[in-house]
C-alpha cells in the first residue's frame, strides 16, 4: 500500500499541497484528476520519492519513505512529464542503464520484454535525440515498467502518443489490477482517465476535493463536464 | 561491491555520452591549449620568467578548463532531468556523485596531459626530472577539484545563468586546491630546494581530501526536493 | 519574544550603543602614537571584520540545523544573516585599504588577514547570488545550506592554508593582540564598538528575518484565498 498522510509541500512560500491523506493498495487503479497548478504531479513525485515532504508522510507498505526508501524505489514506476532519458544515448543503452541501477537480474531479457511492451523495439539501436516525442513517451514507459513495478505512477502518460499507442497503453493499463498491481495516473482528458480507473481523486489547489467511486463522483460540484453525461454503470 | 558496480556503471555512462558528442573534451582541451599558447606569447622573450611562472599558467588553464567541463557534464543530465531519473532507482545519491566525480576527473586528466605536452613543447621544457611528484600534485589537485565541481555543477545546474553561477562557487572555493598545487608544482620543477619531497604532495592531498568528504557527503541533500 | 524585547526597545539600543562607540572612538580613546587620527578606524574596522566572521559562523550552524532539523526558521536566519553578514564584510573591505593607504603607504596588500577577508567577501557574493538565481524554490534552502557548510569549511582551511603559502610573507602590521601592549582605553573602545556592532547586526537579522516571516503569511493567506475561491 502507497499512502499519504497530512502531506504537505511548499514551494518557497506558496503549498503545492495542503494535508493531503489519501492510500492506494495493489489491485487498485485510481484517477488523479484536477486543473493545472491542482498539485497532481507534485503529489506523484512526492509518492515517486523524487520529492521530499515539507510535513506529512509518505508511507509504503506502513513503512516511512523518509530514509533511503529503497524498498518503495524498487516498486515504483514512474513517468513524467520530462523522459528522464539520455539523448546521446540509444534507446538499449538508457534501458540498460537505468536498469543497471535497480540491479535487476536478467535485464537483456527484461530490456527486450519491456520494448515488445511498447512496440519499440526495432528502434531499440536509435538515438533518443532522434526520436520523435510519442517514441520518446514510449522508450520512457518502457523504462519505468523495467523492474515490473507494483506501483504504476503516470503524471499525463498519453503526452505525444499517435492513437494506435494510447490504444496499446490504455489497454495495458486495463490489465495492471488484474494482474495485482496499482495504478495512479492523471491525464487532462477526463472521458479517457474516466475509462480507465474506478476511483477518482480530484485535487484542487493542492486539497483533496474528492476521493472515491468514480461512477457515483458530484461532477457538478467539482466542474466536471462529461461528454456525453455521467454513464449508468459502464 | 554491488556499489562499485554501480559507480562503475554511472562513470561509463557518462564516458559513454561524452563519447557520441566528444564536446566535453573537446572544448577542454582546446581552451586548455589557448590559454597556453596566449601566455607562451604575452611572455615572449623573458624564457626564465616563463618558466617561472609555467606551473601558475597551467593551473590557471585547468582551472578554466575544469570549469567548463564540469558545465557540460551536467548539461545532459538537466536536458530531460536524467539526475532524477537516476534517484528514482534504489541509489545511494553519493554513488551517482563519485560516478560523475571519476568521470569528470579523467575528462579533466585528459586534458591536462594534453596542456602538459603542448607546454613541453611550446616552451621547449621538460617535466620528466619531476614526474612522479607531479603526477601525485596533479591527481590530488584534480581530484579536490573535481570533487567541488562536480557537487557546485549540480547546484549551478538547478540556477538561472548557470555557467556564471558555478564560476563564482568553483572559484574561491577551490582556490586553496589551486594555490596550493601552483605552490607544490613550481617546487617540485625547481627541483625540491627544501628538501621536503613530500610536503607540498601532502598539502594538496589534505586540503583535496577535505574537500571531496565534504562534498561526498552533502550531495544527497542537492538531489532532494 | 515580542513582548519580552520589542522592535522598538531593540531600535533604541542599537542607537544609544553607536552613540556610545562613537564617543569612545573618536573622544574616549587615546591618540595612537605612531598612526595618528586614521588609526581611529581600527575601531570600525576590526569589529566589522569580527562580526562578518561571526556571521558566515551563524550561516554555517544554521545550514546544518536545516538539513539536520528541515526547520524553516534555520533557513531564514540563514539567508538572513548572509545579507547582513555581507554588509559588514563590505564595510571590512572598504575600511580597510582607507586605513592601509595612511598607515602602510598603500591600497592593499594581499597579506593573510586580507587575503582571507576578501575570500570571505567572495563567498558572501557567491552565497548571495545562488540565493537569488535558484529556479525551483522547493530546492533553494537545501542548495544554499550545501554551499554554507562547503564555503565554511573553506573559511576554516583559508586559517590553515594561508600559513602554509608564502610563509616567508610578512606579518602584518596591526596590532598583535589584546596582549602586546594594546592601551586598556583602547581595548575598552574596540570590545564597546563590537558590542554595538553586535546590536546593530541583531537588530539588522531581526528585521530581515522578520520580512521573511510575513512573506511566508502572505504565502499562507493567498493560498487560503485561492483555495475558498476554488471552492465558490
Amino acid at each position: 500500500m502507497l499512502e499519504t498522510r497530512n502531506l504537505t509541500k511548499f514551494f518557497g512560500d506558496l503549498a503545492a499541497l495542503k494535508e493531503v491523506s489519501l492510500s492506494i493498495t495493489r489491485g487498485e487503479s485510481v484517477f488523479l484528476y484536477g486543473p493545472n497548478g491542482a498539485g497532481k504531479t507534485t503529489l506523484l513525485r512526492m509518492l515517486a520519492s523524487l520529492a521530499r515532504p515539507s510535513s506529512g508522510q509518505v508511507l509504503f507498505d506502513g513503512g516511512d519513505m523518509g530514509g533511503d526508501g529503497a524498498l518503495a524505489k524498487a516498486s515504483i514506476g514512474f513517468v513524467s512529464h520530462t523522459t528522464f532519458l539520455y539523448s546521446e544515448l540509444t534507446v538499449r543503452e538508457n534501458l540498460k542503464f537505468f536498469g543497471s541501477l535497480f540491479r535487476l537480474s536478467d535485464l537483456e531479457k527484461k530490456i527486450d520484454a519491456a520494448l515488445e511492451l511498447f512496440d519499440m523495439r526495432e528502434r531499440s539501436g536509435v538515438f533518443v535525440r532522434d526520436l520523435s516525442r510519442g517514441l520518446q513517451q514510449r522508450t520512457s514507459l518502457a523504462r519505468a515498467f523495467l523492474h515490473d513495478p507494483d506501483f504504476v505512477l503516470l503524471d499525463e502518460p498519453f503526452t505525444g502518443l499517435d492513437s494506435q499507442s494510447v490504444k496499446n497503453l490504455q489497454r495495458l493499463l486495463l490489465r495492471l489490477p488484474e494482474q495485482g498491481k496499482a495504478l495512479l495516473f492523471s491525464t487532462h482528458d477526463f472521458e479517457q482517465g474516466a475509462a480507465l480507473a474506478q476511483r477518482l481523486v480530484a485535487l484542487k489547489a493542492g486539497r483533496v476535493r474528492y476521493n472515491g467511486p468514480l461512477a457515483t463522483a458530484p461532477f457538478e460540484d467539482l466542474g466536471i463536464v462529461r461528454a456525453s453525461g455521467p454513464k449508468a454503470d459502464g | 561491491m554491488a556499489s562499485l558496480k554501480i559507480i562503475w556503471n554511472i562513470f561509463v555512462k557518462d564516458l559513454r555520452v561524452e563519447w557520441r558528442n566528444r564536446e566535453t573534451l573537446a572544448s577542454m582541451c582546446v581552451f586548455g591549449l589557448l590559454i597556453v599558447f596566449l601566455f607562451n606569447f604575452a611572455f615572449e622573450g623573458a624564457r626564465e620568467e616563463t618558466l617561472r611562472l609555467l606551473p601558475a599558467v597551467l593551473w590557471v588553464a585547468i582551472a578554466f578548463a575544469g570549469v567548463l567541463g564540469f558545465n557540460r557534464s551536467f548539461a545532459s543530465e538537466r536536458e530531460n532531468a536524467c539526475l532524477e531519473g537516476m534517484t528514482l532507482a534504489p541509489v545511494d545519491p553519493s554513488l551517482i556523485f563519485v560516478g560523475k566525480m571519476l568521470a569528470n576527473m579523467l575528462f579533466l586528466g585528459v586534458a591536462e596531459v594534453v596542456m602538459a605536452f603542448a607546454a613541453a613543447l611550446w616552451y621547449n621544457f621538460s617535466f620528466l626530472p619531476a614526474l612522479g611528484q607531479l603526477v601525485l600534485i596533479a591527481f590530488f589537485g584534480t581530484l579536490g577539484y573535481a570533487a567541488l565541481g562536480t557537487i557546485f555543477g549540480a547546484i549551478a545546474a538547478n540556477t538561472r545563468m548557470r555557467e556564471v553561477m558555478l564560476t563564482v562557487l568553483q572559484f574561491p572555493i577551490a582556490f586553496w586546491i589551486l594555490m596550493l598545487s601552483i605552490d607544490s608544482t613550481a617546487e617540485a620543477l625547481r627541483g625540491n630546494p627544501g628538501g621536503d619531497w613530500f610536503g607540498g604532495v601532502a598539502r594538496v592531498a589534505g586540503i583535496s581530501l577535505v574537500f571531496t568528504i565534504a562534498s561526498f557527503l552533502l550531495f544527497e541533500y542537492v538531489l532532494e526536493e | 519574544m515580542k513582548n519580552k524585547f520589542p522592535i522598538s526597545v531593540h531600535l533604541a539600543l542599537t542607537f544609544v550603543g553607536l552613540c556610545v562607540a562613537l564617543y569612545m572612538i573618536f573622544l574616549y580613546a587615546p591618540e595612537e602614537m605612531t598612526m595618528g587620527e586614521v588609526q581611529r578606524i581600527f575601531y570600525i574596522h576590526v569589529p566589522s571584520a569580527w562580526t562578518a566572521l561571526l556571521g558566515f559562523v551563524i550561516i554555517f550552524i544554521s545550514s546544518i540545523i536545516y538539513l539536520w532539523k528541515r526547520s524553516r526558521f534555520a533557513d531564514e536566519l540563514a539567508s538572513a544573516t548572509a545579507e547582513v553578514g555581507f554588509i559588514f564584510c563590505t564595510c571590512v573591505l572598504v575600511t580597510g585599504p582607507l586605513w592601509a593607504k595612511p598607515a602602510w603607504g598603500i591600497w592593499w596588500t594581499w597579506d593573510a588577514r586580507l587575503t582571507l577577508t576578501f575570500l570571505l567577501w567572495l563567498l558572501y557574493v557567491a552565497y548571495l547570488m545562488l540565493r537569488s538565481y535558484i529556479i525551483n524554490p522547493g530546492r533553494a534552502a537545501n542548495l544554499s545550506a550545501v554551499v554554507g557548510i562547503i564555503g565554511f569549511v573553506d573559511v576554516i582551511i583559508d586559517y590553515m592554508a594561508i600559513r602554509w603559502w608564502r610563509t616567508q610573507h610578512p606579518q602584518p602590521v596591526i596590532l598583535g593582540g589584546p596582549n602586546s601592549g594594546l592601551d586598556p582605553r583602547m581595548l575598552a573602545t574596540l570590545l564597546v564598538s563590537w558590542g554595538a556592532f553586535l546590536i546593530l547586526f541583531s537588530l539588522l537579522v531581526r528585521v530581515r528575518l522578520r520580512l521573511a516571516q510575513m512573506r511566508r503569511e502572505l504565502g499562507d493567506i493567498r493560498h487560503v484565498l485561492a483555495f475558498k475561491a476554488s471552492e465558490d
